[in-house]
């Protein structure tokens, strides 16, 4: 067993032998059941700082978005000088590190594929160094281009056509948590040290494709390490050796999430689990006497801030996909532990307290992991903290738990991953509701008429019969299963080959588990047209070519969002046979096969390019996001709503069911007391029955239409909203994606 | 035009068994009782209060309102359960649920045999001490937990002219739950220049202090959110230019009535 003196106090054996933080918080961590009264205010530092910080995020937006950006230098790990907040104020940052030079300056990260890395510079008015064209062209291979090297015609038709859609294949797949924490507890050195032993017994007898691929990555994984050290003496620290006290623990754990987000900008880039962690160098500093209140959640407050500062360079097409310039640093609190005690500590609260010390944020993209079980006044202060500032998202430990432990992170919005354990080929989605087009149209593209879907018989009836709908669109689905499944294989192939992620792998374990990520678009519509067709009456309108491009849909047919089960049992077939199609077919580098429902706010994107369908819902307009009931659909109410959402198994859509619902104050109750309570009421009974995730927004649609039409509006500037798994700033977002926001169901009765 | 008045539904209630003629339900209901509620919202009224909010449930029937069981609707109620926590329950409001008894006893009895607590969210307007209503009423009252009140105004010439009727009965009734020791919560609506005279509300707050079952007095102000409801029907809005009381007239109200 091991000796390190940055251990003394700490209690355990296993994870001394070996890499296992979940064995050190387990042995270490102290629950607090007590109410948010502790807490403290920001101190001086962090209200300078933060004052500068918002000071620079005005002059961003000024300047139409972004503030600096490098043009000639690649971001590596080692690949910038130390950059602080302001030159001033040095001194009084806890936490220090910056992915650039300078706060707010974006990187030039050109390995996901150049042309983006220079359309992101060029659109803000910035020139791309030319050399750096020609290396990335001429001598070296993005990830992008070694995709498009590969793709068949018919995947590019595929993809032309958004039938499948937000491939991560122009930028990076993200949703890789590194396991930051072992920076901390172990030190740089030490995590080298495992990874040299693995590299020594990995490959013994015969040098197969894997063995060298997995030597390879080792080599670079552990490059990557030193990297990090160095990255860290720049600015004054050893992280060879393992942290000795809290702000230390704090400094080096956020130094290996700066390595990831220097070298990787994927569409997402959490922090995962680590308030557990951090608390239990807190609290050994409490009772120390070294540190005090005020000092804990200052460094908590610098933590923060420096996660809500994490940017990098986007194309602008890439901002109408994910909109609001997103990041997903998603950090969870709270959670049960396996052996039933709750794992909220003060640092938990601390986390949520900086939604109060420096108001609300879109990032880090904090996430309650809920448990009917979890203690009553930490259910009651996440409460309070949702109805001020809409800037926390609830997740449902007991359906998670039971699948991931109880160490795990959520790898993007919604998605969960054994931290340290497992990585995940992030897949994008396919646009289910098209498929359903495609059936009826034999394979023909409602919009631009190619034959991109297999040439099928086409439906000619002019009103639509159940049977023989269901039947086209299972084996159109089936076929849209294989083609997305080896698309996927394909871009992961060139993402491990052209991008990896070696500095985020250098902090999981080398025997990883691997999960594939599929997703689904246009759920509800699919489940409402299906419903339409099978309990009303659907006449197909055509145009010129015979290809139906409109329907007209007369009579009432149960909704998906009201509790009723013609419809909701719908829904749950339609995950379950989708599920089961992608499952037939190989996944890239043996990996589990997951699918999700949760589509952010590409819903917009999305549904621009889906025809019109069956449920009502025209051409173009955006389609519902995540897994939410469509536009108008809900009837019934809030939890009638709920109630359909949580009929859907999670155990089926391992990847994410995300739900948005955004609550009126006066609906929720009338005084702040009714409203915490209420508002608990509702995640206790929506999660007690098995639903996965929910995103609360409490505010009424005239707030939403004065921050639209008065964005200047100091009140605004940070004004968050939660849309699909995610926190975004609302004046952000495009006037259309705000239409949308404003236009989906704000439940409210009085 | 016809007063949409009792003698249509009364002939109708008391019995039992017949259906409920339901306007609509709202799963999440959290200001309309302890905790969340399921809320029913019976079809008709006989007020025809000016700032009424929900104009499309005054007519005693109506194309949109089906008939529903208790049984049905207890079904659908107890798919809410999850959700209501120790406090939680049903509220049946309107329109008025008073022009339904029969079968809201009905309704409410089943609900006590499943221990789901039982409010009704009434005005009062159709109280009377004449039978048979008033036997049906004490009835109802067996099964009931709480009942919200609406207290519009207290000068009985000003009730007439804000809702069409006076107010004796209501006030009646309000003596009556005291007798009863039926846990009542008082409700008012505030609409500026309209129920917010000092006067009134001083001789309201003595009225409500008279009551010993009163366990909690709410101010709801004035919105015009069912204002597009009356367009719909079209029936002319008469009270087209007021706004929502300020904040500083809803404190005062509630410090008129002693609303901490």
């Amino acid at each position: 067993m091991m000796h390190m003196e940055q251990w003394n106090g700490f209690a355990g054996r296993l994870w001394r032998e070996e890499i296992n933080v979940r064995d050190f918080i387990q042995h270490n961590y102290t629950p607090y059941d007590g109410d948010a009264s502790f807490l403290r205010g920001p101190s001086e530092a962090t209200d300078l700082l933060w004052g500068e910080l918002k000071r620079l995020q005005k002059e961003e937006r000024a300047k139409g978005g972004v503030l600096a950006m490098d043009t000639d230098i690649v971001s590596t790990i080692t690949s910038h000088a130390p950059g602080y907040i302001s030159p001033e104020l040095r001194d009084r940052e806890k936490v220090v590190g910056l992915q650039t030079d300078r706060p707010l300056k974006r990187a030039f990260m050109p390995f996901g594929g150049i042309r983006m890395a220079e359309e992101a510079c060029t659109t803000y008015g910035y020139t791309p160094d030319p050399a750096l064209h020609k290396f990335f062209t001429e001598y070296h291979t993005t990830h992008n281009q070694g995709v498009f090297d590969t793709y068949t015609p018919e995947i590019k038709k595929a993809r032309h056509n958004k039938i499948i859609t937000g491939l991560p294949d122009t930028y990076g797949r993200g949703r890789i948590v590194g396991d930051y924490r072992r920076v901390a507890l172990y030190g740089i050195d030490l995590l080298i040290r495992d990874k040299k032993e693995d590299f020594d017994h990995c490959g013994y007898g015969s040098m197969r494709d894997d063995i060298i691929r997995q030597r390879e990555e080792l080599a670079k994984q552990i490059r990557a390490l030193g990297q990090m050290k160095e990255m860290a003496a720049s600015y004054g620290f050893d992280i060879s050796r393992p942290a000795g006290n809290a702000r230390e623990a704090v400094q080096w754990l956020y130094f290996g999430y700066l390595a990831a987000v220097k070298t990787q900008n994927g569409a997402a880039m959490s922090v995962g689990r680590i308030s557990t962690f951090l608390d239990i160098y807190i609290q050994r500093d409490l009772a120390a006497g070294t540190l005090t209140e005020e000092e804990a959640q200052e460094l908590i407050d610098h933590l923060a801030m420096k996660l809500r500062m994490v940017k990098f360079a986007r194309i602008p097409s890439y901002n109408q996909l994910f909109s609001g310039d997103p990041v997903w640093a998603t950090l969870e609190v709270a959670g049960m532990g396996q052996d039933g005690r709750s794992m909220v500590t003060k640092t938990d609260y601390r986390f949520l307290h900086t939604l109060e010390n420096m108001g609300p944020s879109p990032e880090p993209n904090l996430t309650v992991l809920y448990s009917t079980r979890l203690p009553a006044p930490f259910k009651a202060y996440a409460s309070h903290i949702s109805i001020r500032t809409s800037s926390i998202q609830y997740e449902n430990d007991d359906v998670m738990r039971p699948v991931w432990g109880d160490d795990y992170s959520i790898c993007c919005c919604v998605s969960a991953t054994q931290t340290g354990k497992e990585m995940q080929f992030f897949g994008a989605r396919a646009n289910l509701a098209k498929c359903l087009l495609y059936a009826i149209n034999g394979g023909v593209d409602e919009k631009t008429k190619e034959q991109v879907g297999p040439e099928s018989r086409p439906i000619t009836s002019e009103y639509l019969d159940y049977d023989e709908v269901m039947h086209r669109f299972d084996a159109m689905m089936g076929w849209l299963a294989g083609l997305y499944v080896n698309t996927l294989n394909l871009i992961q192939y060139m993402h491990d080959k052209y991008y990896y992620e070696s500095a985020l792998m250098a902090l999981i374990d080398t025997d990883v588990r691997r999960t594939f990520a599929t997703g689904i678009a246009g759920f509800s519509h699919v489940v409402d047209s299906l419903s339409a067709i099978r309990y009303a009456k659907v006449r197909t309108i055509r145009d010129g070519d015979g290809i139906v491009t409109d329907y007209e849909t007369t009579g009432d047919f149960p909704r998906y969002g009201n509790d009723d089960d013609r419809a909701d049992d719908i829904a749950v077939w339609l995950l379950k046979t989708f599920m089961q199609k992608i499952r037939q077919h190989h996944t890239y580098r043996d990996s589990e096969p997951t699918t999700s429902i949760l589509t952010i706010t590409s819903n917009v994107v999305y549904g621009k390019a889906t025809g019109s369908l069956p449920d009502g819902r025209r051409a173009g307009e955006p389609l519902s996001p995540g897994a939410n009931p469509s536009y108008g659909a809900e009837r019934s109410g809030l939890l009638a709503s709920l109630n359909s959402l949580a009929k859907l198994p999670y155990e089926w859509a391992l990847d994410g069911i995300s739900n948005t619902q955004t609550i009126h104050p006066d609906a929720l109750g009338h005084t702040e007391e009714e409203r915490i309570r209420n508002l608990i009421l509702v995640l206790d009974g929506y999660f007690c029955q098995g639903a996965h995730h929910l995103n609360v927004n409490v505010f009424g649609v005239e707030k939403l239409i004065d921050a639209m039409e008065h964005p200047e509006k100091e009140e605004y500037a940070n004004f968050t909203i939660r849309v699909s798994g995610y926190a975004v700033k609302f004046i952000d977002l495009t006037r259309e994606q705000q239409m949308d926001v404003i236009a989906r169901t704000c439940h409210k009765t009085i | 035009m016809q007063h949409p008045a009792d003698p249509l539904f009364l002939q109708r209630d008391g019995q039992p068994s017949a259906a409920g003629l339901v306007h609509s339900t709202e799963s999440f209901g959290s200001v309309d009782g302890p905790g969340i509620r399921f809320v029913i919202f019976l079809q008709g009224c006989p007020l025809r209060c000016r700032f009424c909010h929900n104009p499309d449930t005054w007519a005693p029937a109506s194309d949109h309102a089906v008939r529903k069981t208790a049984d049905e609707l207890l079904r659908q109620a107890l798919r809410y359960r999850p959700y209501w926590g120790e406090e939680g329950g049903i509220t049946v409001s309107g329109g008025e649920p008073l022009l339904q008894t029969g079968f809201l006893t009905e309704l409410f009895r089943k609900a006590k045999e499943k221990g789901i607590h039982t409010a009704i969210d009434t005005a009062g307007a159709p109280f009377t001490r004449e039978e048979p209503f008033y036997s049906r009423f004490l009835a109802l009252m067996e099964y009931t937990d709480l009942v919200l009140l609406d207290l519009k105004m207290m000068d009985p010439a000003g009730h007439v002219r804000l809702t069409g009727r006076g107010n004796d009965n209501i006030l009646a009734m309000a003596r009556l739950l005291d007798t009863l020791r039926i846990p009542v919560w008082i409700r008012h609506v505030l609409v500026p220049g309209l129920t917010d005279d000092e006067t009134d509300l001083r001789e309201m707050d003595v009225f409500i202090r008279s009551l010993s079952n009163v366990e909690r007095v709410e101010v709801l102000p004035y919105h015009t959110l069912g204002v597009f409801k009356w367009k719909d029907l079209g029936i002319p809005y008469t009270l087209g230019d007021v706004p929502p009381p300020s904040e500083e007239e809803t404190e005062k109200a509630k410090r008129l009535l002693h609303i901490n």
